[in-house]
């Protein structure tokens, strides 16, 4: 059984009491009335450039990003790096369709995605299909935070059985519900900002004394073995690991922003310009996944997994405990403490936000929609309040209870649930053409597709597609949106033809999406 | 008239992003050893370069469609 880093401990400790202090302060940072929703819920729309860079960035590189990237490389090799070019292609989408739903969404006073659709569209049902697929693609990541924070605590050496070792994730997600339910979004922006910088500072020292600790690059990559170090060469017939890593790739890339967590960030800007310079300086986080990536090989290379002081981690955690036991190894206890303090503050920060997201959700597009449709301001801010400790409190009960299996299985299908919101809320913010049951009839489509496709690769990302003759692995999300976008476009002048003269209902006027 | 040619302008410009795509899904291309820098292979360095090359794309697209 491990003993427990002391020194770490404390370091870990402390960071986390500092930004616990600061997520309550964060109530009173650009000051607002916390019982209004947008005012809670997306912190008034108030943050600049910086804070944005900040929040999407904390927001969209989590905790559960950095221990299973590094992981996935471990474990599978060169195929781990896709989320770099995963992450070169977000920031054109960025770039050029959020501004757009940025404008209208303020304009119009929306808070969700599911908002939005139905301004645009006019009809409930669609509405409600995106918003039951946010909130449920969403539950499983707020686990899988959870998860992150096990990890590191884990690896602190603070163990133990039953309910000793449940305590420090109990412990921190009290912490985390009570900050959220008093300052909403403005405590994640703020601990983000203190989150973003550990992170940094955390990769860039691994980057560079790692190599130098072990002998130079070379030296590390030769150490990999030769079928993980690049992607396997496709065979005959089949476009093999090339197609499977571009459409992990592009799919990733195409559902990223329709998660309801990343909307609330994006939105949560004062204006579509500071997202479009986001778009040009996020990337920075881009690179430094790159790198955990290669750390990941690095691990390999420095033949951790074999030495007996981590055997018992990895037989715990996996290949999640990669860049622990890494840490570990190499630095001192005091800047352990740091980088785990860091993936725990990175748990915090996502967490907190999706599940102001899943509560944006629940009250303006079911609370507000079928229930009560005339809340006062103050009960639609208190709903939502509530409903975000009921999420968070879900997935604590998930993860200490079902096995870590089923959250990281939920998570890839919500992957692929998520992305057939696409017609709706990326192709809305562009055109009115498409009819709105057809877009219902898509979603329900690619919905069912992805979900048989992934429970027939056996709850893997990639789907062997076969078409005379020839096989063409690729991610299951991307086909069925293919798949739902067809059918859209196939049913929109069948349905449109059953109601000739209708004219189409939109809320929303072309001028609206554009910057005033 | 100022405004459409403002549209046209920019449409120029939105190609690098087509470009950043088409270059960043063609595994084949990238998926070598050699030539290394600083000890990566190319299958690293490259897609890393590809961060910072888009980056820049996008900057530039900024800049040019500010109007």
């Amino acid at each position: 059984m491990p003993e427990i880093n002391w020194t770490a401990l404390v370091v870990f400790v402390l960071l986390f009491g500092l930004i616990t202090w600061l997520g309550f302060a964060a109530a009173r940072w650009r000051k607002g009335d916390l019982d209004q929703l947008h005012e809670w819920g997306l912190g008034g729309r108030r943050f600049g450039t910086v804070v944005t860079w900040f929040l999407v960035g904390g927001d969209i590189y989590t905790a559960y990003t950095f221990i299973a990237v590094p992981a996935l490389a471990f474990g599978a090799g060169a195929v781990a790096f896709f989320a770099v070019p995963y992450t070169i292609l977000i920031y054109p989408l960025l770039f050029l369709v959020f501004p757009r739903l940025w404008n209208v969404c303020h304009k119009h006073g929306y808070i969700t995605a599911a908002d939005f659709v139905r301004g645009r569209f006019g009809n409930r049902w669609l509405a409600l299909a995106i918003t039951i697929t946010g909130i449920v693609a969403t539950l499983p990541y707020i686990a899988l935070q959870l998860l992150g924070i096990q990890v590191v605590v884990g690896a602190l050496g603070v163990t133990g059985s039953g309910l000793a070792a449940d305590l420090p994730l109990v412990i921190a997600f009290g912490v985390l519900a009570a900050f959220t339910y008093s300052s909403g979004l403005r405590a994640p922006a703020s601990i983000a900002i203190v989150k973003d910088i550990l992170i940094y500072i955390a990769t860039f020292t691994i980057i560079i004394v790692v190599p130098l600790k072990l002998g130079g690059f070379g030296k590390i990559f030769a150490a990999v073995p030769a079928g993980k170090v690049l992607l396997a060469v496709p065979g005959d017939h089949t476009t093999g690991a090339y197609s499977a890593y571009a459409t992990l790739a592009l799919g990733s890339a195409l559902a990223l922003f329709l998660y309801p967590h990343s909307m609330t960030a994006i939105l949560s800007a004062n204006s579509g310009h500071a997202i479009r310079r986001n778009a040009a300086i996020l990337p920075g986080y881009s690179f430094m996944l790159g790198l955990l990536a290669m750390i990941g090989l690095f691990v390999i290379a420095a033949g951790i997994a074999d030495m007996p002081a981590y055997a018992h981690g990895f037989k715990q955690y996996g290949s999640n405990f990669a860049v622990p036991a890494l840490v570990l190894h190499i630095f001192p206890s005091w800047f352990v403490g740091v980088v785990f303090a860091a993936i725990a503050i990175g748990a915090l920060v996502p967490a907190a936000i999706m599940s102001i997201a899943v509560a944006n959700l629940y009250t303006r597009n079911i609370h507000r929609e079928f229930v009560n449709r005339n809340p006062t301001d103050k009960q639609e801010a208190q709903m939502a309040k509530w409903v975000s400790m009921i999420a968070k409190m879900g997935a604590l009960i998930f993860i200490l209870f079902v096995p870590t299996k089923f959250a990281i299985e939920l998570q890839l299908l919500g992957g692929i649930w998520i992305i057939q919101t696409l017609p709706a809320v990326m192709l809305g913010a562009y055109t009115r053409w498409f009819n709105d049951w057809a877009l219902l009839c898509g979603w329900a489509a690619g919905t069912t597709a992805g979900t048989l496709m992934a429970v027939a690769s056996k709850l893997t990302p990639t789907f062997a597609l076969t078409l005379g003759g020839h096989t063409f692995p690729g991610y299951s999300a991307l086909y069925t949106l293919v798949l739902n976008l067809v059918i859209a476009a196939i049913l929109t002048p069948l349905f449109n033809g059953m109601r000739p003269g209708r004219p189409p209902v939109d809320a929303t006027a072309p001028a609206d999406y554009l910057a005033e | 008239m100022k405004d459409a040619q403002k549209k046209e302008k920019a449409s120029w410009w939105y190609l690098l992003f087509v470009l950043q795509f088409l270059v960043i899904l063609w595994p084949p291309f990238y998926n070598k050893m050699t030539p290394t820098l600083i000890g990566l292979p190319f299958f690293y360095w490259f897609q890393l370069l590809w961060v910072i090359v888009s980056a820049a794309f996008t900057a530039v697209v900024y800049w040019a469609t500010r109007g």
